[in-house]
């Protein structure tokens, strides 16, 4: 039995004691497999569990609409303005970051291909996607708030340069999956190469970009640092995106976490719940373009 | 489906018509360069982010010189900015987050690709997924009002236990032991890094060749015999790709830190106790900064933009080589 000896200890045969401790390890690699399933799932039902307990009491039509309270000791009511900043903001972010991502994403898989400028913008997409997002709010309040003071429209500037190297990337990959007959089909049919894009291959790939982009909107409508230094704080409504400074769910969230008294608190989960029902929706969303997307490959 | 994926780039054939200005010809010379200035947006928007923090900062910089991250003497009121208590705590709870994060992180990629079921695979991989769309600031929430209060006592405990013991219980140990702390930082980083780097893993995982862990299995190994042999030396670039990713994203998470770090700079080694982290820190003051501080601060900003460009562009590297190979293989 010597061939058994040089295949090494990890898959020798050997005898039934030895079975033993090598089935041993086995369960207890699988055992710990399911316990890392289960302890992630652990702070996921506490966090999601908190915020549903502690902010449903609040939430209501006048939380979501009122002006927020001016001084702390106020019990009740409410984040119209916050509800109102975070709904502007992110869309002003997404309107920007989307139709550029989108350009990025035609130009990596439509025109550059594998050649060098291609990889070096593909590479630094991937960079950018890697920045913090207090980094990218820093760079919104040196480039633009200086010169032209706080509004919505610098929060949007910072979330949208978070969105777009994601945009990009999931663009181009989408439109890496349109197959190249579809493209000869229509250069056959006497169509340029930017008609071709418009009509046969950015329409085969909107919902697989249209599930990405819901995503980007998702993470961005969550985000804090890059809001902090760029849009500040107000308490009543601010609808005018380019004038005057405004606030957001999770600004007021981070503001009021720290403190001691019950009415801000009691804000804070309510934001927190607003917000995380915001991001959740929107994942949903894009799970359901995305089965679509991949149902309608399949027929 | 090997067609479908990787279209080869299609160039059109010359229009027919003899023109010297074909019809669409203008446009599309037009959307060429409109796409490419789309891509280019990121060099740009990148270019600019290093020069404008850079010349805010360079107030501070230039005053500290080498001392700004060498020094520990971070007093506003005196003008001194040596930022390398900061430094060392982003260090420490993202050391800590990672410690924390990989294995389990390994163990859920491992479970999704290797063991579970077909049917269980997809909901497993959502939930995960789940846990990275909760925004930092309401994990932020979490921890400082319920997780920070409640864990004190665990931290007593432990302190209590190791006390005496020689390092142990000066590390797992605070002056005094909060609840807003290092560890308590690190447990929600590790929190909100585990779905970006079970994805990474779990990616590579699902490209190991079918045959080797068929060849593994038939030579009569055990299932963790055959992720010992044929899974794990196939992904080792990958996996190291996935932790620093997890590593930089933990660098950089601002608000759920600065919310539960406790806000006390220290360089000292005890995880127990507060501390404070470069963008905890940023995100704290920046506010209420003016001057040289407010200086200071974005340079600190600059140096942790530094910091996670160096770990991304090294992972980046380690994923393309991974994806080369990989493509060696598929070929």
């Amino acid at each position: 039995m010597t061939a058994v000896d040089v295949t090494g200890p990890s898959v020798a045969l050997g005898g039934p004691r030895h079975r033993g401790v090598r089935r041993a390890k086995d369960v207890a690699a699988t055992c710990f497999m399911v316990l890392s399933v289960l302890v992630v799932l652990v702070p996921l039902g506490l966090v999601v569990g908190y915020v549903i307990s502690r902010g449903i009491g609040i939430l209501d039509w006048a939380f979501l609409t009122d002006d927020i309270p001016i001084t702390d000791r106020t019990i009740g009511p409410g984040m119209g303005p916050a509800v109102v900043g975070t709904v502007t903001i992110t869309g002003a972010a997404t309107l920007m970051a989307v139709p550029l991502g989108v350009l990025g994403g035609v130009y990596l898989n439509e025109y550059g291909g594998r050649s060098r400028p291609a990889r070096v913008v593909r590479f630094l997409a991937d960079v950018m996607t890697g920045v913090p997002s207090i980094v990218m709010g820093l760079f919104i309040f040196t480039i633009w708030v200086l010169a032209f003071g706080f509004s919505g429209f610098a929060g949007a500037l910072a979330l949208g340069c978070l969105m777009l190297p994601v945009v990009i990337r999931t663009a181009e990959e989408m439109l890496r999956l349109v197959p190249a007959e579809l493209r000869e089909a229509s250069y056959a049919l006497g169509s340029r190469k930017a008609r071709t894009i418009f009509r046969v291959v950015l329409p085969a790939a909107a919902p697989g970009i249209t599930s990405g982009a819901l995503l980007a909107v998702a993470r961005a409508a969550g985000e804090t640092a890059p809001l902090l230094f760029t849009i500040l704080l107000v308490s009543k409504p601010n609808f005018d995106l380019f004038h005057g400074p405004n606030t957001a769910l999770s600004v007021q969230i981070f503001k009021n976490a720290t403190s001691a008294l019950p009415g801000p608190q009691q804000r804070a989960w309510g934001a927190a719940f607003t917000l995380i029902a915001i991001a959740f929706l929107f994942t949903l969303a894009a799970r359901l373009v995305a089965n679509r997307f991949a149902g309608r490959h399949a027929a | 489906m090997a067609l479908d994926t990787a279209p080869a780039p299609v160039a059109p054939p010359p229009p027919l018509g003899g023109g010297s200005h074909p019809p669409g010809a203008r446009a599309d010379t037009v959307f060429r360069w409109l796409s490419l200035a789309g891509g280019g947006l990121v060099l740009v928007i990148l270019a600019l982010v290093v020069y404008s923090t850079t010349r805010q900062a360079w107030p501070a910089l230039r005053k500290e010189g080498l001392d700004f991250v060498l020094s520990d003497d971070w007093d506003v009121v005196k003008g001194q900015f040596g930022a390398l208590a900061f430094i060392f705590g982003t260090l420490v709870i993202s050391v800590i987050a990672l410690l924390l994060a990989l294995p389990v992180s390994i163990g859920i990629a491992l479970f999704i690709t290797e063991v579970a079921p077909r049917r269980l695979q997809r909901p497993v991989v959502y939930v995960i997924d789940l846990l990275a769309v909760i925004p930092s600031v309401v994990f932020g929430l979490w921890g400082i009002l319920v997780l920070a209060p409640a864990i004190l006592g665990f931290y007593q405990n432990v302190a209590d236990a190791v006390s005496g013991v020689p390092v142990l219980g000066n590390v797992l140990n605070g002056t005094p032991v909060v609840g807003r702390s290092f560890m308590t930082a690190g447990i929600i980083l590790a929190i909100m890094i585990t779905p970006i780097i079970t994805s990474i893993t779990r990616e590579v995982f699902a490209t190991v060749p079918r045959s080797q862990k068929e060849a593994a299995l038939a030579l009569g190994a055990t299932r963790w015999e055959m992720i010992r042999g044929a899974v794990f030396p196939h992904s080792r670039s990958g996996m190291v790709a996935g932790a620093m990713i997890g590593f930089g994203r933990a660098m950089g998470e601002t608000i759920a830190v600065a919310l539960v770090i406790g806000s006390i700079p220290t360089t000292k080694l005890q995880l127990f106790g507060s501390g404070d982290s470069m963008a905890a820190v940023i995100a704290n003051n920046f506010g209420d900064a003016s001057g040289t501080f407010r200086s200071a601060l974005i340079g600190l900003g600059v140096v942790l933009f530094g910091m996670t460009l160096v770990i991304g562009t090294v992972a980046q590297a380690l994923v393309g080589r991974a994806e080369r190979r990989l493509g060696a293989v598929a070929r």
